[in-house]
């Protein structure tokens, strides 16, 4: 009996598992997963030889050009423009919400929708044409884009939200198919031009 | 009667917890070990520049990196102030752009070659001409996706 008594007694290892606990939180905080983020484009392919300079024909009114000279001034449309004013001023002209004779044409499309139904829509045939000097700055090219992004995705969240009650982020893939198809990403770069001589 | 003293002794004994902290300690271990960083050192400063409408790249196995932007500090005795384009872990000129595109598709399975995405990271600093070459490099090389690397800011 006296024997028994006199065993050590053992250590509570209960909170062991707290300071664990503890080290695995710092750790899964500390360490972030360093998660690239960016703008995604598609690049257009080089055309064969063969067929060479068959641009393809874009009526005059609806075609955006903006220009980003090599001081990262902004012309959009014949008319300097701060970067602000860049977002509404695409999403005016590729909705051309007064019908002007002079903004983009809409051309009906007849999308079929995810329930099988056919959703008559305008598709504006705006297209926006992005030219920079070799002199731009990368920082507002990157701006530019991201505006030009910007101003895409609002006029899908519009549309998605119009049509499905959704943002354009939260709805189904063959929900945000369709909506693709109705407000299209025409943005078209041009080569670009060396006029700042850099 | 032997059901019947054990229950007097005081009911069912406490789980021991003692192995708790081993099996926190193997999660630990394997978030340590599984959380190591790429491993390419960057030869250029690339200062990202900022965007809203950043999208996170889905599948990491799919994307390749192009560094471009000045050398890092160490490197300017050896290579100037001039903006330099990085592949895998050295300076590279323009024309090896089509090798290297190659050379990452062909780490890809056949399936997933289409999916090939190019990451772009460079200086908000850097002028676009180089920029403009690196895509006319990419064209050709037909490596059409590509992705503009910017850090995600507010509206």
């Amino acid at each position: 009996m006296a024997n028994n008594k006199r065993e050590i007694r053992e250590i509570n290892a209960s909170s062991m598992a707290d300071i664990a606990f503890l080290l695995l939180i710092f750790f899964l905080v500390a360490t972030t997963m360093n998660v690239d983020t960016g703008i995604t484009r598609q690049l257009p392919p080089i055309p064969p030889e063969e067929q060479q300079m068959e641009d393809i024909k874009v009526k005059e009114r609806d075609l955006l050009t903006i220009f980003v000279n090599t001081y990262d001034n902004i012309l959009v449309a014949g008319r300097q423009a701060h970067i602000s004013q860049l977002r509404a001023a695409v999403k005016e002209f590729v909705l051309n919400p007064t019908n002007n004779e002079n903004m983009p044409e809409k051309e009906i499309k007849e999308l079929t929708m995810p329930d099988g139904s056919i959703w008559s829509v305008p598709v504006s045939k705006a297209v926006v044409s992005l030219t920079n000097d070799r002199g731009t700055s990368y920082d507002m090219y990157i701006q530019v884009q991201n505006e030009l992004a910007r101003a895409f995705n609002e006029m899908r969240d519009d549309a998605a939200r119009a049509r499905f009650g959704k943002d354009f982020m939260n709805l189904e893939d063959a929900e945000r198919d369709v909506i693709t198809k109705a407000v299209p990403l025409s943005i078209s770069e041009a080569e670009p031009k060396n006029v700042g001589g850099n | 009667m032997a059901v019947m003293k054990k229950k007097r002794k005081g009911g069912i004994p406490p789980i021991s917890t003692a192995s708790l902290p081993d099996v926190i300690f193997m999660i630990l271990f394997f978030f340590m070990v599984s959380t190591t960083m790429r491993s390419t050192e960057v030869l250029v400063k690339t200062q990202l520049p900022d965007a809203s409408e950043v999208q996170k790249l889905e599948k990491k196995q799919l994307v390749s990196f192009i560094y471009i932007g000045q050398p890092v500090d160490s490197q300017q005795a050896q290579w100037g102030t001039a903006p330099r384009i990085q592949l895998n872990d050295s300076y590279h000129s323009l024309t090896d752009i089509l090798d290297f595109v190659a050379s990452e598709r062909d780490k890809l399975s056949e399936a997933d070659r289409m999916a090939m995405t190019v990451m772009l990271k460079a200086d908000r600093n850097t002028r676009m001409g180089i920029i403009s070459d690196t895509k006319q490099e990419l064209r050709k090389a037909n490596a059409l996706k590509i992705s503009y690397a910017a850090n995600r800011a507010a509206r």
